[in-house]
């Protein structure tokens, strides 16, 4: 007989450890442009000075953040991806990193979870656009336990912290580490699976010969924990992101810089946009990102 | 102590090189100086309290007036003015918190200082603090989306110990034809329109008592040429 678990979307972990977190921490902020805002009525007309909803006005949204953070608060800001990352990108480059303070990001909908709402609603090219900007910490969990660790986590910092939360989850968490999680050892080449991937990652190479490291969190890339695996393996090297293809691919190359290697990137399709709705699962067929496209192409590639 | 015109002039003249902000530079000066001289409750005494006042120039071009200012208060040496753009120095076109002691907020791209006074503020009241928050746009960069979704979030949020001074040298392309302060206005602001020149009108102006709504003071300056900015 099996046993019914009950799962919550990393949106409400997010939502119950900031309501949780403004009780304690009398210096969070929690600043929201009308998303989820709705979620946080109570919170709002409890700390009516520290829950602010802004309207549809991200880009002042990102502003208000700096100005909170130059001051001694801790400001959690959210929206959904595209209206959190590119909309206001100017903002968080100069009223965040150029200021010199933190804040924590917080986005919803990844790359493609809302899928009937078309492009307008899709950014999988956010963790491409911090790595534009130094000292980002960028956070992409697979499971909503890792999403409230890696919450809690940043709420209690000072840095400057994305954390990108997204619909799909794997069916368990993994250890929330600092680099590269081992899931498995082998010797054909190295399979890189970030976040919510890693379920098709693992269904994808379960009868191949190959190293499995996992993270949660891929800013900064664990470079140590990338050569230590590549030491032991061949040094084929496959990176699957949940965002756009090739998005580490630079890391790669500059971990394994001393290392004749050889790199196949996964991720969303950024040779051409895809017009096309559906469910997420279609869309990670689209974009080679389900188990079976995954296990065909680390296949050919280690062969 | 108030700062002396030729004081002013003589900090202000070490500084060269930007002639094409100059302008700027110059319709700035009198709103820093009544400011730093006579509203503001900012000293290199209190450059770490929490209670200080906080002025931001979000338009960074032209920070001559700013810098000569700093360096008139005592939070830089005057020194420091003859390094103005160099490698090593501390004094770009565009300030820089990090670097300069005094300045809060690194600026240069329109559109920021209102939006990162709105949060000051914000954070301001949720402690119970009564310092205020000065932002010093201009006309032009009025027209930045960013700035006017922060005046509204002021305007319904009733920030007022938030004020923004408008340098209205009608620089905006298109200009506002409404008026400046209307755009405030309907906003929720109080706002004042007065000669970007005349210090007592500034003062008066910029002292007066918070009324539940974001100030915006509008200063008008107009045809100012080269040696007249004071």
């Amino acid at each position: 007989m099996s046993t019914q678990v009950d799962r919550k979307l990393m949106r409400s972990v997010f939502v119950d450890t900031v309501i949780e977190s403004l009780a304690t921490d009398e210096k969070l902020v929690l600043l929201t442009a009308d998303i989820s805002s709705w979620s946080f009525d109570e919170a709002r007309a409890t700390y009516p000075d520290r829950v602010i909803n802004v309207g549809i006005r991200e880009q002042a949204m990102i502003g208000m953040a700096g100005g909170f953070a130059l001051n001694g608060f801790r400001p959690v800001v959210h929206t959904y991806t595209p209206f959190l990352v590119e909309r206001p990108f100017e903002q968080i480059k100069l009223d965040l990193g150029h200021q010199d303070v933190g804040a924590v990001l917080v986005s919803i909908g990844g790359s493609y979870d809302d899928l009937a709402r078309g492009r307008t609603h899709q950014a999988p090219g956010d963790v491409a656009l911090f790595d534009t900007l130094p000292g980002w910490t960028v956070h992409v969990p697979g499971h909503e336990d890792e999403a409230e660790k890696l919450m809690r986590d940043a709420l209690s910092g000072d840095g400057r912290i994305y954390l990108r939360l997204s619909d799909k989850a794997n069916r368990e968490a993994a250890p929330v580490l600092n680099g590269f999680t081992v899931l498995r050892r082998g010797t054909a080449g190295v399979v890189v699976a970030v976040g919510p991937v890693l379920d098709d990652v693992l269904a994808a190479t379960s009868t191949a010969d190959v190293t499995v490291l996992y993270a949660a969190t891929i800013r900064p890339f664990d470079h140590a924990g990338l050569r230590a695996a590549v030491a032991d393996a061949r040094a084929n090297v496959v990176v699957v992101e949940p965002y756009l293809r090739g998005t580490s691919a630079h890391e790669v190359a500059e971990a394994l810089a001393d290392v004749p290697h050889r790199l196949r990137s996964h991720g969303v399709r950024r040779d051409e946009e895809v017009r096309a709705y559906g469910k997420a699962a279609d869309h990670d067929r689209l974009h080679g990102l389900d188990a079976e496209g995954l296990a065909r192409s680390i296949s050919q590639f280690i062969r | 102590m108030q700062t002396t015109e030729e004081t002013l002039r003589g900090l202000f003249a070490r500084m060269v090189g930007d002639e094409k902000h100059m302008w700027a530079a110059a319709s700035t000066l009198n709103a820093i100086w009544v400011l730093y001289d006579r509203v503001l409750n900012i000293s290199p005494d209190n450059i770490d309290d929490p209670d200080r006042d906080r002025f931001f120039l979000s338009k960074g071009h032209g920070p001559m007036a700013y810098y000569a200012m700093l360096a008139a208060k005592g939070f830089i040496a005057p020194e420091t003015l003859d390094t103005w753009t160099q490698l090593g120095s501390p004094l770009g076109l565009h300030p820089d918190r990090v670097l300069v002691p005094g300045v809060e907020i690194s600026s240069g791209s329109l559109g920021h200082g209102i939006p990162l006074g709105v949060g000051t503020a914000l954070a301001l009241r949720a402690e119970r603090r009564r310092a205020r928050v000065v932002v010093l746009i201009g006309d032009g960069e009025l027209d930045e989306g960013s700035n006017n979704e922060a005046i509204a979030i002021a305007g319904r949020l009733g920030l007022d110990r938030l004020t923004t001074i408008v340098i209205d040298n009608r620089s905006a392309s298109l200009g506002w034809p409404d008026g400046i302060a209307k755009r405030f206005e309907v906003e929720g602001w109080r706002a004042d329109t007065v000669d970007g020149r005349d210090h007592d009108e500034l003062y008066r102006a910029l002292t007066q008592a918070p009324d539940g709504r974001p100030q915006a003071v509008v200063a008008e300056i107009r045809k100012i040429g080269e040696g007249s900015a004071a």
